[in-house]
């Protein structure tokens, strides 16, 4: 146990101890506190950034379980480390603001501290593990973590709504991951990620490549909200702000993104991986873009923004694995990768402060309809000010960071054009194209979020309380999110020497050898390129659309709402339960008959198809004994006695047939030689037959018409399959024994070892007495059974008289 | 109507007697003829049966006065202590030895101890039926 793992087990160990605090300390907001932890953290993984800047990694290794191969490794490279970074850096930022945004009377703060640290531990868990299952251990963690934090306000029906729906897709994404990761290990043979990196040639080769590869795709995608599994977050957003702003824009969401990143040197050799992670990435971009524009609610706008910019992180880094199939010539491919890496930081620190933006509008003025607000920009300037920072860098407008990044996304997606591998040049041009009308969309949705909001009348009569400026304490992390906003802006270089560049390195280790680093330089000004002139052309064509809004947004009435991904699902859950439902009604319908005639069908096809398949029909007359007279007139004495049960009138009839087989039986047996057989037979079949009678006797009155059996077809079908099923099986294996019996032993020993002479009470005394043993067990539990009954009955009849 | 069993009665107190001798015979016997401590428990339980139809249950009570339920619980002791005991002797459960032994009145025996295992099972049989039958004639 190093220090390292410590540091991620120590937002678990923290959380055990806040109930406490807040319970012998409920002077103090329990936030503070918690502040300690992400705050610690992030210095402690600072210092882990001179290794990293220097390509090097680190690796620490506890067992866990040996026999599985399975391990708590911890392994911090630049991915690694740009996660724990944003985990801890904006975890502490969001449990700063939270301080100032829950009541502390009011709201149960302990549960909601521990669920976000359990989020925070499990976070750092997923990005840090180089072990799979370890990763997946702690991926859940995450889901469970979400599903509880988004369940928060669980009076609410529509947290809980969100909480099942996010937790159900994500929860089917994990499970496929983890299938995948087990079919890397089948592959591979290891479950650490390095092993599998260094083994991506023989995976490669393997017939399960394609499926482990979708599967762990599926589980990046529903996680990271890409289409169609973008569903579950917009209405994960009934979570409390700073649980929208931490887990569902910077955090959580970015789990998948880390994941196709750290998958990325094992499967991006393949054309498929390009085609799905670049593809699927570009239609989330356009999907999400085109539909934040509808939302009135400004949760619900970031929520299909944060979806959009996932999509766009996702799309480059699909389309940064062209860079692999790059040989020779400088690889121009590359920079979609750095663009990637770059917007991923970009985003986490725009949209986590959008997000803390609109938690202060919602807070101060009581709603988040855009219908409803207006004309803030007075009343909350400084609010104001951070919203423009964050929508302009979001809709990349200069001079901020999203700017930078688009122009770099731009790049990665025009150098698509010249992609002529895996068939991009057939509707490789679509990327761009998508692009750039995504990119227009989110300068539209960016500007309404914005201007919606802070511009035009304040509607006082509208709002529920009178809006004011926010207290200063809940200003502290969107400021500072803002202001990193426009230095990583301003000074883009900073991050890439110590980030960007080791990022790259552990997203494309074999494009590197030992000692050198990538060349990723960020400039304003890059000259009158194509991605200057797109961008021109977003903020024109952008500007022009936001201003004709009320015109065209009929645009979105064109898709039926019953064709709307929400409602697939809406439906698809109603569907499933309905289907089990009556599944269950059809099959169990409570009537005993139904269930035999199933079981028996079931025992007759088994057999006949065994029969058949192993062609073992042959009977053979060799081994039988010669029929004689007495056994022929036996067989028609039962055979007519058995008819006669079946085709009775009166049940009297029955019984009598009944007790006339049993006698036939024990007569049966005294032909064949057994006569301690036939004796208990006898005693047995009189005992029956007289309790038979006693059951015929205190039969109702009611109803107790003397008729027929009734005929039903099936149960004639059926009886006559079981028995002729039967009767050829117990031909089949009298015809072939492959053995001669034991019994001859029996024969042999029962006198000199047993000192008997009767064999047959001698087996069950003394060979095979524990049968014995058991089944008088049998009958005592019996005797005991109908005394409980009768006894029990008798006296809670007394009771009721 | 009480009606008059005389002869029934009569004949049963004889045939009692016949019917638990024979049911000995069959126990004893068992291990060298036909028989053993199922059918001969059902022997016995059949000659109480006749009584408990001859005359009536508080009467054969009053004659037999045996708890039956623990009838079956001393069988099923019994069975499981001799098959136990073996494993006191070092050998498995339920081996059973068997020596000869010079008696009195009886003359040179075997003494087998299947036979107490065979015992439980009569006893056993017994109780068991006799549980059945008394539980639901009485349940009127």
């Amino acid at each position: 146990m190093t220090l390292l793992h410590v540091a991620i087990l120590l937002p678990f160990l923290f959380a055990i101890f806040v109930p406490l605090l807040r319970k012998y300390m409920p002077q103090v907001h329990t936030g503070w506190f918690v502040l300690l932890v992400p705050v610690t953290l992030v210095v402690y993984f600072s210092q882990f950034l001179e290794v990293t800047g220097n390509n090097e990694a680190i690796l620490e290794s506890v067992p866990w379980i040996p026999a599985l191969d399975i391990s708590f490794d911890v392994y911090i490279d630049g991915l690694g480390l740009l996660f724990a970074l944003l985990i801890t850096g904006i975890g502490a930022l969001v449990v700063l603001y939270s301080v100032y945004y829950l009541d502390k009377h009011k709201e149960s703060l302990h549960t909601f501290y521990v669920y976000l640290l359990l989020f925070m531990g499990a976070m750092l868990g997923v990005t840090l593990s180089d072990n799979v299952i370890v990763l997946y251990t702690f991926w859940e963690l995450t889901s469970i973590s979400s599903f509880l934090l988004i369940g928060y306000w669980n009076h609410k029906d529509g947290s809980r709504y969100g909480a099942q729906k996010s937790m159900l897709i994500t929860v089917f994404g994990g499970l496929a991951m983890l299938g995948g990761f087990i079919m890397l290990y089948l592959m591979t043979g290891t479950f650490s990620i390095r092993g599998m990196v260094e083994q991506s040639e023989v995976i490669f080769a393997q017939p399960l490549f394609i499926p482990a590869m979708l599967l762990v795709l599926l589980g990046a995608f529903t996680k990271s909200a890409q289409f169609p599994f973008h569903i579950w977050l917009p209405d994960a957003m009934e979570a409390p702000t700073p649980v929208s702003a931490y887990l569902h824009s910077a955090t959580m969401v970015k789990a998948g993104i880390y994941l196709v990143a750290r998958m990325s040197p094992i499967f991006a050799e393949s054309g498929v991986w390009l085609w799905l992670v670049g593809g699927v990435g570009i239609v989330t971009l356009f999907w999400g873009s085109f539909n934040a524009i509808r939302q009135t609610d400004l949760k619900g706008i970031l929520a299909y923004s944060t979806i959009s910019q996932l999509g766009l992180i996702m799309s480059l880094l699909g389309i940064g694995a062209a860079a692999l199939q790059n040989d020779g010539g400088e690889n121009i491919y590359i920079a979609a990768t750095a663009a990637a890496v770059f917007h991923l930081i970009n985003h986490a620190t725009f949209k986590g402060s959008l997000f803390m933006v609109v938690g202060i509008v919602d807070h101060e003025t009581g709603t988040r309809d855009i219908h409803r607000l207006g004309g803030l920009m007075t009343v909350m300037p400084i609010t104001f000010t951070l919203a423009m920072v964050g929508s302009f860098s979001m809709a990349g407008l200069p001079p901020f960071n999203g700017f930078l990044s688009k122009e770099m996304f731009f790049t990665g997606m025009v150098n698509v054009l010249e992609m002529d591998f895996f068939s991009l040049e057939t509707f490789g041009f679509l990327f761009p194209v998508l692009a750039w009308i995504g990119s227009i969309f989110t300068f539209v949705y960016s500007m309404r979020l914005l201007f919606k909001t802070f511009t035009g009348d304040l509607q006082r009569d509208k709002l529920e309380k009178e809006p004011h400026e926010a207290p200063f304490g809940m200003l502290i992390s969107p400021l500072i999110l803002g202001s990193l906003v426009v230095i990583f802006g301003f000074f883009p270089n900073i991050l890439s020497i110590n980030i960007i560049r080791p990022t790259m390195a552990s997203i494309l280790p074999s494009l590197i050898t030992q000692g050198e680093t990538f060349q990723v330089d960020i400039f304003f000004w890059h000259g009158f390129t194509v991605e200057l002139f797109m961008t021109l052309g977003v903020i024109t064509v952008g500007t022009l659309l936001y201003h004709t809004y009320p015109k065209w947004k009929r645009v979105y009435n064109v898709i039926p709402k019953s064709l709307e991904l929400n409602s697939f699902y809406d439906s698809g859950m109603h569907h499933m339960q309905r289907g089990a439902l009556n599944l269950t009604q059809g099959v169990m319908t409570g009537y005993i008959r139904n269930y035999l005639v199933a079981m028996f069908i079931f025992i007759v096809g088994l057999l006949a198809f065994v029969l058949i398949d192993t062609k073992s029909w042959n009977v053979t007359t060799e081994n039988t004994a010669p029929i004689g007279v007495y056994e022929v007139i036996l067989a028609i004495v039962t055979v007519v006695a058995a008819i006669t049960i079946l085709f009775a009138k009166s049940r009297l009839t029955s019984i009598i047939a009944l007790g006339a087989v049993g006698y036939a039986v024990s007569l049966f047996f005294v032909l064949f030689r057994a006569p301690d057989l036939a004796l208990t037979q006898l005693v047995i079949e009189t005992v029956s037959v007289a309790l038979f009678l006693l059951c015929f006797y205190h039969l109702p009155k009611l109803g107790r018409n003397e008729e027929r059996m009734r005929f039903r077809f099936t149960n004639a079908i059926v009886s006559v399959g079981v028995g002729a099923i039967v009767t050829i099986i117990a031909l089949v294996a009298q015809s072939e024994k492959l053995f001669d019996s034991i019994s001859s032993y029996y024969i042999e020993n029962v006198y000199e070892k047993a000192a008997g002479k009767n064999m047959v009470n001698v087996i069950l005394v003394d060979f095979r007495g524990f049968d014995t043993l058991f089944e008088i067990a049998v009958l005592s539990i019996a005797a005991m059974g109908i005394y409980a009954m009768i006894r029990l009955r008798l006296a809670r009849r007394n009771e009721e008289s | 109507m009480r009606t008059n069993d005389i002869i029934f009665q009569t004949v049963t107190r004889v045939a009692v007697f016949l019917i638990v001798l024979y049911s000995l015979n069959l126990f004893f016997a068992g291990h060298y003829t036909p028989g053993g401590g199922f059918i001969a428990g059902l022997m016995t339980a059949a000659a109480i049966v006749l009584l408990l139809l001859a005359y009536d249950i508080k009467t054969v009570v009053k004659i037999l006065p045996i708890n039956y339920i623990s009838m079956v619980g001393i069988g099923l002791l019994l069975a499981v202590g001799t098959s136990v005991s073996a494993i006191l002797f070092g050998k498995p459960f339920l081996t059973h030895a068997y020596d000869y032994f010079q008696l009195p009145l009886l003359g040179k025996q075997t003494l087998h101890t299947a036979v107490a295992f065979d015992t439980g099972v009569y006893l056993v049989v017994v109780g068991v039926t006799l549980t059945i039958i008394q539980t639901i004639g009485e349940s009127e």
